[in-house]
């Protein structure tokens, strides 16, 4: 099978996934209590609103045809209007989607310029205090709540020493990197944590392989069998990891971006939540997964790139 | 037919005896989490103020002998509201992994034995959950209940079963292959005693380890909602729900939200090393 085929057949398999996800994301709305339409349109609605809705979402249906319906619509890029924003969700997403995408790129770049040479220094210094101190410090960042790293960066070197902004985003794309920093940061510290621990121990399992022994002893200079013999099979399993855990960076960047006040998609969800704005929450939430499918997509591609074994399966 | 143990069964490791010898690590988190026990369970001993008595004679007060973590902007004593914020945090530990721990690991069990369509549809359902954010996924579901921590406890119940389920489910396919299964079925035991009296024992390990891993993910999830006004509300003393409290003061009395925080990630850090240090002592070293 070949690369193409591999990534189609991929493609394929989501199909029943994102199929189960449209089903969990109809439901939801379902879940309130009272009247979807009323619950759409908020409190204050008029009788012919509600029944140009129900007749919109085909509520006089049964429910297997309300589900067409639904998908339909979804298909036709139409997912409501927020009765808050007064804007078309699919709009309010578009516009939204790039500040987060970024910042959730942004953390993970982060993540892996400190988890990288963190846990090289780690696994070679292996049993010293280098080795203990590194551990002990992405061990804390492990247990570190993403709004409490967030919180104490952005009153520490935002608000008393004016180094950093205290929020928002800049005028600019290339001043986003100045002006995310510190949300980045405290975004990408819990994944950093987590790839430093899964690069330290398979760093010491390949360092014991034999065909390390093996480089070694044909006198190949030590910085190159680090970085060609140990470095590159070390990091398959954590680029794996990595993409699995975009996911939860995605969701982190909800409570980062509330704190730093950044207008993204997870910000976005929050307001919609308290605003009682459900056709926006069912849409995030929608969005929430196909990004994150796709990137399990890519994840599985690169995975099969820098693993040649992978190739032939 | 049965061939003799020797050939069917993995040698029995060569190495040295077992020793059972904690690491300090697993220490240091025992140590943590009773303390944290002591805090939730007597913490009229521990604290010297009423947690939530308002004195306006002592507002925004630094750290002092007289309040130790200072008062926040209702002349509250915040190291008081910190001993009883464990009661609550850790409340929502416990509720947060109880019923998924239950279920999942019995769906699991019972997933793993069936297999089949049974097993086709729980994969269907793991992808899902993968796919989602967890923290999206429950912030969802709150949203469509309405906030505050039985409605939390609900929408984490809903999602987290499924990581014990796969655990276990996973521990399961392998048992089922053994030995002593087979001589259970050849015994001619039904397969509901077969799941729960034989295979479910031995593949119920790894569930317990996370559990406790878990345990610090539920706290840090629960203090998240509490922070962004969707778990526990104000003004109940929770950890999450007084940094946010002090939000507003990161420059002027900045103690308000850096002890609670503190405290909870310590609590963090306390039951990832004891669900560290039993992964060590339990798991089998293969």
């Amino acid at each position: 099978m070949n690369r193409w085929q591999y990534a189609l057949t991929r493609i394929l398999q989501m199909i029943p996934t994102l199929l189960v996800i449209m089903v969990l994301v109809f439901a939801m709305v379902r879940l309130l209590p009272g009247d979807p339409a009323v619950a759409i349109l908020g409190d204050r609605v008029t009788d012919q609103a509600v029944a140009r809705v129900h007749k919109e979402l085909g509520l006089d249906k049964p429910l297997p045809v309300q589900f067409w319906y639904f998908l339909e619509r979804v298909a036709r890029g139409d997912l409501g209007t927020s009765i808050n924003l007064k804007v078309p969700v699919t709009q309010l997403i578009a516009d939204r989607m790039p500040v987060t995408l970024f910042l959730t790129l942004y953390a993970g770049v982060l993540a892996a310029l400190l988890s990288v040479p963190a846990a090289v220094l780690s696994a070679l210094k292996r049993g010293t205090w280098v080795d203990n101190l590194i551990r002990a410090i992405f061990q804390v960042g492990l247990s570190l709540p993403v709004f409490y790293l967030s919180l104490q960066l952005l009153g520490f070197f935002g608000a008393r020493l004016h180094w950093f902004p205290v929020g928002g985003i800049g005028p600019t794309a290339a001043s986003d990197l100045y002006y995310l920093f510190l949300p980045a940061l405290s975004l990408g510290f819990y994944l950093a944590a987590i790839l430093m621990r899964n690069l330290r121990s398979s760093i010491l399992e390949v360092l014991d392989a034999e065909y390390v022994d093996f480089a070694r002893a044909k006198g190949i200079r030590p910085r190159l069998v680090l970085f060609k013999h140990i470095l590159r099979n070390a990091l398959i399993s954590t680029v794996t990891l990595f993409g699995l855990s975009v996911g939860q960076l995605m969701g982190g960047a909800v409570i980062t971006e509330t704190v730093f006040a950044i207008p993204g998609v997870g910000r976005l969800m929050v307001d919609a939540i308290f605003g009682r704005d459900y056709a926006v929450v069912q849409g995030l939430t929608l969005a929430f997964a196909v990004v994150i499918m796709v990137v399990f997509l890519l994840t599985d591609l690169a995975y099969s790139t820098l693993d040649p074994r992978t190739k032939v399966a | 037919m049965a061939l003799p143990s020797a050939v069917t069964t993995a040698p029995r490791t060569r190495r040295r005896p077992l020793r059972v010898r904690p690491k300090p690590t697993l220490l240091i988190g025992l140590a943590i989490v009773t303390a944290l026990l002591v805090m939730a369970l007597f913490p009229h001993l521990i604290a010297p103020y009423n947690p939530s008595k308002f004195d306006y004679g002592a507002i925004l007060k630094g750290p002092s002998a007289q309040h130790l973590f200072g008062t926040d902007n209702f002349g509250r004593d915040v190291f008081s509201r910190v001993i009883y914020g464990a009661r609550v945090d850790l409340q929502i530990a416990l509720f947060c992994t109880l019923f998924p721990f239950l279920f999942g690991t019995l769906a699991g069990a019972i997933t793993g034995y069936v297999g089949r369509w049974l097993d086709a549809g729980f994969g269907r359902l793991v992808d899902v959950v993968m796919v989602f954010p967890f923290l999206i996924l429950v912030i969802a579901i709150v949203a469509m209940l309405g906030p505050g921590l039985r409605n939390m406890y609900l929408a984490v119940s809903v999602v987290g079963w499924v990581y014990y389920a796969r655990l276990v489910r996973g521990e399961t396919l392998v048992q089922k292959q053994s030995e002593y299964v087979q001589a259970a079925r050849v015994m001619g035991y039904s397969p509901g005693r077969i799941v729960f009296r034989h295979i479910f024992p031995n593949a119920v390990t790894p569930a317990i380890v996370y559990w406790m891993t878990d345990m610090s993910l539920g706290i840090l999830l629960g203090a998240s909602l509490g922070y962004l006004g969707l778990g526990a509300q104000p003004p109940t003393a929770e950890w999450g729900v007084m940094v946010a409290d002090g939000k507003n003061f990161m420059v002027t009395a900045p103690w308000i939200s850096t002890f609670p925080g503190l405290v909870l990630t310590l609590a963090g850090v306390g039951f990832s090393l004891v669900g560290d240090g039993l992964a060590d002592l339990l798991r089998p070293k293969r």
